[in-house]
């Protein structure tokens, strides 16, 4: 049967990981692709990559860095962060990718999306929604907004509907940020998850929050979720504790949250 | 020397990467002369089955893949896509495929989230030196459609999304995989070893 996903996720600046702006001293700061090779090597199932500094500084994702974490990873990899156009897209998938995250881009140009499935197919889109909870209103009926540009632009879009929009335009997966959630550790937003993960058929990515695998088995038992972010929980020291990848399966195993196992023989 | 296909649709440059990865001498190339001349092909696929065959068509690869899979024997792995353009006949783009597997490509029916996307379980089956001796283990699969051959002993892999389907064929020279080798971590690299270690003569197990 198909296993759920556990995807690590991380912010990289100038071809190096960071978190050093949100949590002081949480990791040191190494090379995309050298954290990119632990993570592997510790049988993570995905990994994506935002270059977070590509977009501010208007500037294409760093290629080389994508190139490199390529040679060395293999398993799916996704790019986000400073994709503009179908040229952006087709570099990053040459240099290695497999998947594009779009983002504030999407909304601004809905389009994109659909040029993008068409080019490459809708596998490599992946739509990522950064949500908040604002209440339900006429304009926003799930009660979750869609925010841009690092949560600090409101669009006035409700999140239900543009899933289901992106999803019509050719996104092949949805990544459901909660803006309220991230960075708490206090679990994932399931309600906005289940709502999403009820009203497309395209497979969901939780986002935001997880901060010990119980929470990764409430969002996998209680949405539609096909596979959660992790970051923190793999290294911050503001948790109790940090999990590896191995302990966090063998934890979501117990729950009965099928998942692909640790490979004991794996070089 | 392995050949792997290079064209448009193509996630080429992954499966070199692995190829590369694994210490396999392997090129990644649309060349004639050097996929009739290698070892082993293997046709890396992502997007549509109608768009591979159109960019095939465009190379003028369909002749050159006959006459080195059908007539020389080469030995041949079709991966994701390139698995699928391997049998008859694909719904998607309602186009006419390579043949080579008698059979259809299907779409996967309501009930399931579509594409399929993850690591499924694949329970392998029969006594092809690709999978001889192989029980179950855990792919990347990223697909809407799956292949349905005609004679069950061509499914040398199975796994189960709704309802059991073919994730890996093998005739003779022939091979195709629906899940990503080149993307299913050691799992999948150790398949990919099994393939070109056949390349070379070599015992497999």
């Amino acid at each position: 049967m198909l296993t759920k996903r556990l995807i690590a996720c991380f912010d990289v600046k100038n071809r190096m990981v960071t978190k050093a702006t949100q949590f002081q001293n949480n990791i040191d700061i190494a090379p995309a692709e050298e954290i990119a090779e632990t993570v592997y090597r510790d049988q993570i199932d995905e990994i994506i990559f935002y270059d977070i500094m590509a977009s501010a500084e208007k500037r294409p994702i760093d290629l080389d860095m994508v190139r490199a974490v390529a040679k060395k990873v293999f398993v799916p990899f996704t790019v986000g962060g400073g994709i503009r156009s179908l040229e952006d897209m087709y570099q990053v998938l040459k240099a290695g990718a497999e998947k594009i995250s779009i983002d504030s881009m999407a909304v601004r140009n809905p389009d994109i999306i659909r040029q993008g499935a068409e080019a490459f197919g809708r596998q490599c889109m992946v739509l990522s929604m950064q949500v908040k909870n604002v209440g339900v209103s006429k304009k926003i009926p799930s009660g979750y907004e869609i925010a841009i540009d690092g949560a600090r632009t409101f669009t006035g879009m409700d999140a239900v509907e543009w899933a289901i929009r992106g999803e019509s335009l050719g996104a092949g997966e949805i990544c459901v940020n909660s803006i309220d959630n991230d960075g708490t550790h206090q679990g994932y937003d399931l309600d906005i998850t289940k709502k999403i993960s009820d009203a497309v058929s395209v497979p969901i990515i939780a986002s935001g929050g997880a901060g010990k695998p119980s929470h990764l088995a409430d969002v996998f038992t209680r949405t539609g979720a096909s596979a959660g972010i992790i970051s923190s929980m793999l290294y911050s020291p503001k948790l109790p504790r940090n999990f590896s990848v191995r302990e966090i399966k063998e934890e979501l195993a117990r729950y009965g949250i099928p998942m692909r196992p640790y490979r004991e023989d794996a070089q | 020397m392995i050949a792997v296909i290079d064209y448009k649709a193509g996630n080429g440059p992954s499966v070199k990467n692995a190829l590369d990865h694994l210490g396999e001498e392997a090129v990644l190339t649309a060349d004639p002369d050097q996929i009739l001349g290698a070892d082993g092909i293997i046709l890396p696929g992502v997007g549509s089955a109608d768009a591979t065959m159109e960019s095939l068509r465009e190379l003028g690869l369909i002749e050159v893949l006959n006459e080195a899979v059908l007539n020389k024997k080469t030995l041949f792995l079709g991966i994701c896509v390139g698995m699928q353009v391997l049998l008859s006949h694909s719904e998607e783009g309602d186009c006419d495929t390579l043949g080579w597997i008698p059979g259809q490509v299907k779409r996967f029916e309501e009930g399931v989230r579509i594409p399929q996307m993850g690591y499924n379980a694949v329970r392998f089956k029969g006594d092809h030196p690709l999978v001889q001796g192989l029980k179950e283990d855990y792919f990347y699969f990223v697909n809407s459609y799956y292949a349905s051959p005609d004679c069950a002993q061509d499914t040398a892999g199975e796994a189960e999304y709704g309802h059991p389907f073919c994730a890996l064929i093998a005739r003779d020279n022939i091979m195709g995989s629906q899940f990503h080798m080149e993307k299913s971590g050691p799992a999948g690299l150790d398949l990919l070893k099994r393939f070109c270690a056949m390349t070379k003569g070599e015992a497999v197990c």
